[in-house]
């Protein structure tokens, strides 16, 4: 990197971005059709199927109708920061993809380049600084709405991602004990090598486990969707949004899915890495597979998202808040004191003997706390009929 | 003009125009948002810095999660509305603004001054060139020579935890007996 | 750039804090320019810092980051009940204190 001209570093870099910024784009539209497609499999129905060859163009023919749909602004709306909302989520969605490593190197032209945009030694950091912001985008556009109800996802939102912040950032902290003195994402996804029993996921299970479910809150998706809860809240913060406004709104959450799987990928599960598969071939075949290897475990980690959404139902809001604060952010605690304990214990050795005991540590924390929370137990309060919870049973009651 | 002075200029232009802005706009939402453009600036200056580390705690800490906490309470107080009764008299105004120019010669006098006497100049030119403040060194010194005022600070953070815990049980309890 | 530029800047920035504390009634807002005033000394913390090549006030800026958030968090619940009881957040209404 240090010896290559800057003309060539920023000619690279633009490139870089450019194919990027495109597949993030082409990912979301895939990512719309696969959500609907694998939604009517797991409901056993077709789901669309007409435009195109099983309904691959479906995206294109929803992307086309919201463009000539009207852009309504309402009357009563606070206008800067109503259009100025879907650019805040749709951004930080999108500058997140520049520190995430999506494969080894290509050697072109007698140059090294990094699959990545800017390896930063703060990588970690970074994302988490840029996950923070994503609230904006949802906090002004529920207030600009001027809608109780878009208010009311706006405040849950805001809560929300304050809360499972927390998680996300402590669950990392036993990843960056045991690699070495930095913060990059490279250098986390090259340590972890190229044998899945190395990679992180195992030795910090539990950790990895909050850190996923953390990240699923962020995205604000089932099951934690309360922010546009459309049977309570008539889609929340998005409501009074119409055409290309939307369309931002819809494409950030699919873009967050599709940034959030990658950095689990890069923290978790290896990176690039899959059985040595990435070192075959020249330099360039070399990057390329390990690309493809790096795609092709995001799209599998995408496939859970959508596998998740469509078979959790809704958290209650103060089932969401203590879910959060009463055991992921416990789990995350423990497997921080456990994971630096038994690593020194150890002598700095044994990756087995850290796995197992973050695994019985967390068993034990989420016992504990079960145990307390039963005992502790106050019959539950008398909802006030605000938000009536539609369960399967009462559906079929009403069938 | 080199890159580092550029943009020096371009983020300093900015925390600047956003702390007026903070300050003069009638709505507390904007304030807070251009509360939020400073704080990036200033994180921009941090990099400029080399300081890395505190520019991403700059945004973690500020942007993420304290700037959310001011937006939530006022979209829960909904304080909009009260805005437009808040200001003060013109001539309190005038006063305020320059004692404010008073404080901002004395700083400037103070910054130019104060950094030219032997001492500093002496320690400035001992220092060495390439700064060594990575994240290492900081979570080093952290937890070496600074361990107690870190202990400490935790202790801050558990008393605030446990001071909005009370206050806000208190009010609920006293609403329960109203009721 | 030389040291002196930020602290310049610093000492500006703190000043329009002060000025807004003095000009504005509404207690959120005065709570944001305290916010400023601090970030200001923050930025003359790290620009020392570089200039003494020492990551000693990077370390105080941290501390200054978790001081600014237990404040926060302690004020604005301050607010939200002074709020509740007098229906006003205006620093000049809330005066029953005064003899």
């Amino acid at each position: 990197m240090e010896n290559m001209p800057l003309l060539v570093l920023i000619i690279s870099a633009i490139v870089k971005i450019v194919i990027i910024v495109h597949l993030l784009l082409i990912g979301v539209m895939i990512m719309i059709w696969a959500e609907r497609r694998v939604s009517g499999w797991m409901q056993d129905r077709l789901g669309p199927n007409r435009v195109g060859p099983q309904g691959l163009l479906q995206p294109i023919a929803d992307g086309l109708k919201f463009m000539f749909k009207e852009d309504i602004i309402p009357d009563h709306v606070d206008k800067p920061l109503y259009v100025l909302a879907p650019a805040m989520l749709l951004v930080p969605a999108l500058v997140i993809v520049a520190v995430v490593p999506f494969g080894s190197s290509i050697t072109l032209f007698g140059y090294e380049i990094l699959l990545q945009i800017a390896d930063i030694n703060i990588g970690i950091l970074y994302i988490l600084a840029i996950t923070s912001l994503g609230v904006y985008g949802v906090v002004l556009g529920a207030w600009a709405s001027n809608n109780k109800y878009s208010l009311l996802g706006g405040l849950r939102s805001s809560a929300q991602m304050i809360s499972y912040e927390l998680t996300l950032g402590l669950g990392i902290i036993g990843i960056l004990m045991l690699t070495g003195n930095t913060l990059s994402l490279r250098t986390i996804a090259i340590e972890q090598g190229a044998y899945p029993w190395h990679w992180n996921f195992l030795i910090h299970f539990p950790a990895f486990l909050a850190f996923t479910t953390a990240m699923f809150a962020e995205t604000n998706r089932l099951p934690f969707d309360l922010a546009e809860a459309e049977q309570e809240l008539v889609a929340g913060y998005h409501t009074e949004y119409s055409s290309m406004k939307f369309a931002m709104f819809f494409m950030a959450e699919y873009m967050n899915m599709i940034v959030g799987s990658a950095v689990v990928v890069t923290l978790f599960l290896g990176g690039w890495h899959f059985f040595g598969l990435e070192n075959v071939g020249g330099p360039v075949w070399s990057g390329l597979i390990s690309f493809g290897i790096f795609f092709v475990k995001t799209a599998i980690f995408l496939f859970v998202f959508i596998w998740v959404r469509w078979t959790l139902p809704r958290f209650r809001y103060d089932q969401l808040m203590n879910f959060g604060w009463k055991f992921l952010l416990p789990v995350a605690l423990t497997s921080i004191v456990v994971t630096g304990t038994l690593w020194i214990m150890t002598g700095s050795g044994s990756r087995l003997v850290v796995g197992i005991g973050n695994v019985v540590a967390a068993f034990i924390v989420v016992s504990i706390v079960a145990g307390l929370l039963v005992m502790n137990k106050t019959p539950e309060p008398a909802m006030q009929n605000d938000d009536p919870q539609i369960t399967p049973s009462a559906l079929d009651a009403i069938e | 003009m080199n890159p580092e002075q550029i943009l020096f200029f371009l983020f300093g232009a900015v925390s600047l125009v956003g702390a007026i802005a903070v300050i003069s706009f009638r709505h507390p939402i904007y304030s807070a948002l251009s509360l939020i453009v400073t704080f990036f600036a200033q994180a921009g200056l941090f990099i400029l810095l080399g300081a890395h580390f505190v520019a991403a705690v700059q945004v973690i800490v500020y942007a993420g999660a304290i700037m959310v906490l001011f937006l939530f309470v006022i979209m829960l107080l909904n304080l909009g509305t009260l805005s437009a009764k808040g200001a003060i008299s013109g001539k309190l105004k005038g006063f305020a603004v320059i004692l404010g120019l008073l404080l901002a010669i004395e700083g400037v006098y103070i910054a130019v001054n104060a950094i030219n006497t032997p001492e500093v100049a002496s320690a400035e030119t001992a220092a060495t060139e390439s700064v060594n403040t990575t994240t290492y060194n900081i979570g080093e010194l952290l937890f070496s020579k600074y361990l107690l005022p870190f202990e400490v600070t935790s202790l801050i953070l558990l008393a605030a935890l446990i001071g909005v815990i009370v206050l806000v049980k208190r009010e609920s309890q006293e609403e329960n007996e109203i009721q | 750039m030389p040291l002196e530029s930020y602290l310049i800047l610093s000492a500006l920035l703190f000043t329009i804090g002060v000025v807004g504390v003095l000009i504005r009634r509404n207690a959120i807002i005065i709570f944001m320019c305290i916010e400023l005033m601090l970030n200001a000394a923050n930025l003359a913390f790290v620009a020392i810092s570089r200039s003494l090549g020492e990551a000693s006030g990077q370390i105080f800026v941290i501390f200054v980051m978790a001081v600014a958030a237990a404040e926060v968090a302690i004020g604005l619940a301050i607010i939200v009940s002074v709020f509740k009881h007098r229906q006003t957040i205006n620093v000049d209404e809330v005066n029953s204190l005064r003899g």
